[in-house]
């Protein structure tokens, strides 16, 4: 069903919100790198997670010091990295989806790193070629990204920072005034997948948010089940679910396609 | 040559290169450091209790020694020692681990997270936790726990817990990734002790300013003993701690002439080594640990492991303001292989009575190709960052080996 893609980038992320609203839901965005627990499986766990009806997805770019991960994304990319994964990879892994017909908005995230060595020209042209709709990078911090910002501008892409619950109301709207498409909000401090129940602060720090911002609000570390996933959609406007997705698919494509499922299913 | 521009500037870059490349969460807390460091710069009452602790604990003055036998064996230049083996805990690591810690206690934060390489920050660290009565955990890889057993001992005598870290590389730069990792997760109530010039900011600015106590001293002692201004400042260059803490004072006299001695390992065709500035093929502008510098990496972007026989140097990326030293053409780099470094070791020992760090020695090695080109007129200042005793297992190892 190799369908014309109709939107892209910042366009098809912003419709994505848009749709989920009209549908009275958060958004469903899960996250997978590529290459685990290897090449062929990752792209069938991101088509599954398509075909179950997630709004927007986060294509995992490996790196190997991967500073803001808990150790299950460590582990599973630095898996990835064994099988060979680069960022050239994970680019035209996204092209590979697209002729798959997947339509689904689909956004690189990654380390600053190896998309400064992939080139910010290259890799802002090579969005559009293959049809990446955005990027976030947890360690390029909105203050310290002006040449990618322009360059992502300029291609009316997507670019998600990060609003942590230490964020003072100044770094709040730097995150908002920069943001294109989503907010990334942390639910807690800490790297990806951590366990803890869900703090209480975090409805205070979506109503920081709204007082600056209408973006939409994506909520995303330590979510790990459809009972949190309810729960938090009822405060946000996408629920991010990484590790736990990334545990599944280790397993295998099934088990990472059930458990994305009953997510969907509970927003 | 015009005096040097003041850096880093208010976003801390030196030039092209700092910055501050960190996740979100923590930037508040880089705020706030920032503010409480430039505050308590100023501040009379923090500055006395650092001066009278330098004074009293670390036992500071450390004294210049001339190295006689060793001038007289190489039989060019006067070579100078800074005496930083005689710091307590044995290297220049305290003079940074107990600033920090007193602005922790400032900050009214009680705990603090490290990371080692060598095992001396870590050490440092424990020991100005256990004077403060802070609570301290450090991160270690685990290879370099196995080749500074030592130090671990010691840590862990001083009250610090020791964690091993087993992800990637297992060394220096896998240690500050888990204790980051630590800080974002625990960053209210902790501070991050971090043990070298680089970080994001204000790490490389606030490390240089408490390690240029001795730069500062040295240039009045090498006055006083040789009456004139070194020709040379020689230092070894991990991630540029103990020579940004000597080089910084010196920075405007133009006449002295600043070396930077990286690890060279097996040598630089090997691809076996930590020297940033000497191999431009694997050696690119990046970013490592929320600092924009010289970082040794594939062509995709990922971090390389690096090898020295020294831990403390064993790392792929630089300070910061070195990276902008070089730019400046201010100072120079060179490095020297494990095989110099364990010569340069053995040399001071049996020529002056002292038992160098393996990281100074690579110093040391690059004193014993240079010294021999000057006059005798000529003067060479070296930072002898630490002392020996740690790396006595690694030496011996190395020595069997090569069957002596």
């Amino acid at each position: 069903m190799a369908t014309a893609i109709q939107t892209h980038g910042l366009a098809a992320i912003e419709k994505a919100f848009a749709q989920a609203k009209t549908e009275k839901r958060a958004a469903f965005i899960p996250y997978f790198p590529i290459g685990y627990p290897d090449y062929a499986t990752s792209l069938d766990v991101i088509t599954a997670f398509a075909e179950v009806g997630a709004d927007i997805i986060e294509v995992g770019v490996p790196f190997s010091d991967p500073l803001a991960d808990g150790p299950a994304i460590q582990a599973a990319t630095q898996i990835a990295l064994k099988n060979g994964t680069t960022p050239q990879h994970c680019v035209k892994a996204i092209g590979e989806l697209r002729q798959r017909g997947i339509q689904t908005p689909m956004v690189l995230m990654g380390y600053v790193n190896p998309f400064m060595a992939y080139g910010y020209e290259k890799l802002t042209a090579d969005a559009k070629k293959f049809g990446i709709d955005g990027f976030i990078i947890p360690d390029l911090p909105a203050d310290e990204a002006d040449d990618f910002q322009k360059l992502v501008d300029g291609y009316k892409l997507g670019l998600s920072y990060f609003v942590a619950p230490t964020s003072s109301p100044s770094r709040i709207r730097l995150a908002a005034q920069k943001s294109r498409g989503y907010i990334y909000l942390v639910s807690i401090t800490g790297t990806t997948g951590a366990k803890e129940a869900l703090p209480e602060e975090l409805t205070q720090n979506v109503a920081a948010i709204r007082t600056v911002t209408q973006h939409p609000i994506a909520v995303g570390f330590g979510v790990n089940t459809p009972n949190q996933a309810k729960q938090l959609g009822q405060l946000v406007d996408g629920v991010i679910v990484g590790t736990a997705l990334v545990k599944a698919g280790g397993k295998s494509v099934d088990e990472a396609r059930s458990l994305a499922a009953a997510l969907r299913n509970a927003l | 040559m015009t005096t040097m521009p003041t850096v880093p500037d208010a976003r801390g870059y030196f030039g092209p290169f700092g910055g501050r490349f960190v996740p979100e969460t923590v930037i508040p807390a880089l705020e706030e450091l920032t503010a409480k460091y430039l505050e308590m710069k100023d501040d009379p009452d923090f500055q006395n209790e650092l001066i009278n602790l330098n004074r009293t604990y670390i036992g500071r003055p450390t004294p210049v020694t001339f190295a006689a036998r060793l001038t007289e064996y190489l039989g060019g230049a006067k070579i100078y020692l800074k005496r930083e083996d005689l710091a307590h805990s044995g290297a220049h690591k305290i003079n940074n681990a107990l600033g920090q810690a007193l602005l922790t206690k400032r900050m009214g934060k009680k705990r603090i997270i490290a990371e080692t390489g060598a095992g001396q920050h870590g050490v440092a660290s424990a020991t100005a936790a256990a004077l403060l009565g802070l609570d301290c955990v450090v991160y270690m890889g685990s290879v370099d726990m196995e080749r500074q057993k030592p130090n671990v001992f010691r840590m862990k005598l001083l009250g610090a817990q020791v964690c091993p870290v087993e992800s990637g590389s297992k060394t220096l730069k896998d240690a500050i990734n888990e204790a980051i990792r630590d800080w974002v997760t625990n960053v209210r109530s902790s501070h991050y002790l971090l043990g070298s010039a680089l970080g994001p900011h204000p790490y490389p600015m606030m490390v240089r300013d408490f390690q240029s106590v001795i730069g500062i001293e040295a240039r009045e002692q090498i006055q006083q003993m040789a009456g004139t201004l070194p020709d040379f400042v020689v230092a070894c260059v991990g991630g540029g701690s103990n020579s940004i803490g000597i080089f910084y004072p010196f920075r405007d006299d133009a006449n002295v002439e600043l070396i930077g001695v990286e690890a060279g390992g097996h040598g630089i065709e090997s691809g076996e080594h930590a020297a940033r500035f000497a191999d431009e093929k694997i050696s690119r502008l990046g970013m490592l640990h929320g600092t924009k510098s010289y970082v040794m990496q594939t062509e995709d972007g990922q971090i390389m492991e690096t090898h020295s026989i020294s831990a403390g140097l064993d790392y792929p990326s630089v300070g910061p303001e070195h990276a902008f030293l070089r730019h400046q053409e201010r100072a120079e780099y060179t490095y020297a292989t494990d095989e110099e470094a364990l010569e340069a070791f053995q040399l001071l020992c049996k020529l002056e009575g002292i038992i160098p760090a393996l990281e100074s020695s690579h110093a040391v090695a690059e004193v014993i190709k240079l010294a021999p080109k000057l006059s005798k007129d000529a003067v060479v200042l070296v930072n002898l960052s630490g002392r020996g005793d740690k790396d006595l297992d690694t030496v011996i190892n190395a020595l069997n080996e090569r069957g002596e």
